[in-house]
């Protein structure tokens, strides 16, 4: 089941086209990697998917919502994570939970039973009365990430949710996203990191606006006849007109 | 409904974490009252003054007499001739002189015209007409004393009138002023930097992604900027009434409700703020430089705008602080009924209607 298909939907801010006709569809469950220097238009293709930007023209649909007709319906359906680390530092671990489960509308009885859970699936019990704010980085990281999908939602977007911390803390992040995948949560996300577009099931590479390649990690290393996913990238990125910034 | 009540809750939690900055809201009604009503006061007590008298007459006697029972003064010297007047100014702890000149009393009960001068030290223009008003509103009860026994024959001298404030208390004109600034602040200032720190931190765009709705993550921001902002509009009440003893004379009914007024055009201003910037500091110089000092200077809190400038005054208008100090002025002080600020209220509300539909307008375009 496709839960989303884009076809050539484009943004435009006055005569720049930050998106430029991409179409491409997200199987229920895939772990879909979205990859591009920045600038590449990356953020604005995601902003449109999780309705907070109308496209300029082209179509696309969200957990079986059109994007432009259902934003409101679309944003109960996913979950989001920015690259920002967003949970708020003030307030304690379980209230991050609860307000986040209380917005997204998970109902009031099962509040309590699901932050039990997800804090013993983290192996985070004894942090549960603990502020934010004196976490490190690698475990906000994987709170965040639990937070948003607390209320099971149909697609995660992840955007850039590893920035900043160890490849032990990614790898361990990574195995949430692995469990997250195998209860059918499908899981959109952008990374600047080459070995984490290898843990994807398909990866797309954009370029000035346009998604220049898109396969399994596996099918681009044949096709460009590369070692790794940082070598498919550095070849695509390279045809790049567009200054990164 | 639940979504926004979930989120009231973070909202105070958000204050009531940041001991500092609730000590703050909560502790500078107290400070500005006190500080206002007791360390910053125009007011007089016991002042310092010196008497030359040429006469030494049963009238100059009468007069000092009751100069020296006042409250407000304490004859602290005696001089004998006008040399020494200069010298004990230039000391600098007599404020005023009274001067009597010869034959007061023969001169006034003869020709009904007597002579007396109040010298003040005029370095603090506001002590200075302070210390003559209340010399000359002594005099002229002893004058009024005087012409009961013998009606119609001495001079009336001009007097002074004060109205609504007969003992000039500082605290009838600065009760209204704090009252406008600490609500301007609270809401104005602390909604504004609350919602762009959403933005700087990022937590914003995680919220405009979630279903609730934009108008609900603002509106919830409001909500405890409100509660504060009633909890102190109570303290600065109590304490004008308790301790500094300033009456209620109007409807304390149509006092809250017009205070309430204010405090919704202040959470408007601060939403409206929030929409022109993404930056913290910007949030606090807009609502500092734009909003707080106009307040202070422009709102007639320490100056009085009819002074002013044609100009000045005319932007004064458009501060929304102005009219509701002067509303507050009416009801509290002067006492007048509601219909007197008929217009204060009608120009209240079209300002909150004009500040929302510009935000709600902004809010939707940065949106897209």
């Amino acid at each position: 089941m496709k839960v989303i298909t884009a076809e050539n939907l484009t943004k435009k801010f006055g005569s720049f086209t930050a998106v430029d006709h991409i179409s491409f569809e997200v199987e229920q469950g895939e772990i879909f990697g979205f990859l591009g220097a920045n600038g590449a238009g990356k953020t604005t293709a995601m902003r449109m998917l999780c309705g907070l930007s109308k496209p300029t023209s082209g179509k696309g649909m969200v957990a079986g919502y059109d994007i432009s007709k259902n934003p409101e319906k679309i944003k109960a359906s996913i979950g989001y994570m920015s690259q920002k680390f967003s949970m708020y530092e003030d307030l304690k671990v379980w209230e991050n939970i609860r307000l986040f489960a209380g917005i997204y509308g998970v109902p009031e009885k099962e509040i309590g039973h699901r932050t039990d859970e997800l804090l013993r699936n983290l192996q985070f019990e004894s942090q549960k009365d603990t502020f934010v704010k004196s976490l490190p980085l690698g475990w906000k990281q994987k709170l965040a990430f639990s937070v948003a999908i607390v209320h099971e939602p149909k697609i995660v977007f992840l955007d850039e949710p590893t920035g900043g911390v160890d490849p032990a803390a990614r790898r361990q992040f990574w195995e949430l996203i692995y469990q997250a995948a195998d209860r059918g949560i499908t899981v959109f996300v952008t990374t600047h990191y080459m070995d984490e577009a290898e843990y994807c099931n398909r990866v797309s590479i954009m370029v000035d606006g346009r998604i220049d390649a898109l396969d399994t990690p596996r099918n681009l290393k044949d096709r460009f006849n590369a070692s790794g996913m940082d070598d498919v990238f550095q070849r695509l990125a390279r045809g790049a007109k567009r200054n990164s910034d | 409904m639940r979504q926004f009540l979930v989120f009231v809750k973070k909202e105070f939690h958000h204050i009531f974490r940041d001991t500092r900055t609730m000590m703050i809201l909560l502790g500078m009604p107290v400070i500005q009252i006190i500080l206002f009503g007791f360390a910053i006061t125009t007011e007089v007590k016991n002042a310092e003054i010196a008497v030359l008298d040429l006469s030494r007459d049963e009238a100059t006697r009468k007069i000092i007499e009751a100069v020296e029972v006042s409250e407000y003064f304490h004859v602290a010297e005696y001089v004998h001739n006008t040399e020494d007047i200069d010298r004990i100014f230039r000391k600098g702890k007599i404020g005023l002189t009274i001067v009597f000149g010869e034959n007061f009393y023969e001169n006034l009960l003869h020709t009904g015209k007597a002579q007396i001068q109040l010298i003040a030290d005029a370095t603090d223009p506001n002590t200075a007409t302070t210390l003559t008003n209340y010399a000359t509103a002594i005099i002229n009860n002893y004058q009024r004393q005087i012409t009961g026994s013998n009606p119609a024959q001495y001079q009336i001298m001009p007097e002074v009138k004060l109205l609504y404030n007969p003992q000039m208390k500082g605290a009838y004109n600065f009760v209204p002023g704090v009252l406008g600034m600490i609500l301007m602040l609270i809401c104005a200032m602390m909604t504004s930097v609350a919602i762009v720190r959403e933005k700087e931190m990022g937590t914003m765009e995680v919220l405009l992604v979630s279903p609730m709705k934009p108008i609900f993550i603002i509106l919830s921001k409001a909500v405890p900027y409100f509660a504060i902002s009633a909890v102190n509009l109570a303290t600065v009440l109590l304490l004008a009434v308790y301790v500094l003893k300033v009456p209620v004379m109007g409807s304390i009914f149509w006092l809250i409700l017009v205070s309430l007024l204010f405090i919704f055009v202040s959470l408007a201003i601060g939403i409206m703020i929030s929409t022109l910037t993404s930056k913290q500091m910007f949030a606090y110089l807009i609502s500092g430089m734009v909003f707080m000092i106009p307040v202070m200077l422009l709102s007639g809190m320490i100056y009085p705008v009819e002074n002013m400038p044609a100009i000045l005054q005319w932007i004064s208008h458009i501060i929304p602080a102005k009219w509701y100090i002067s509303a507050v002025k009416d009801l509290m002080i002067k006492g007048l009924g509601i219909q007197s600020v008929f217009k204060e209220i009608t120009i209240l509300l079209a300002m909150a209607t004009v500040i929302i539909a510009f935000s709600v307008k902004k809010f939707k375009n940065r949106l897209e």
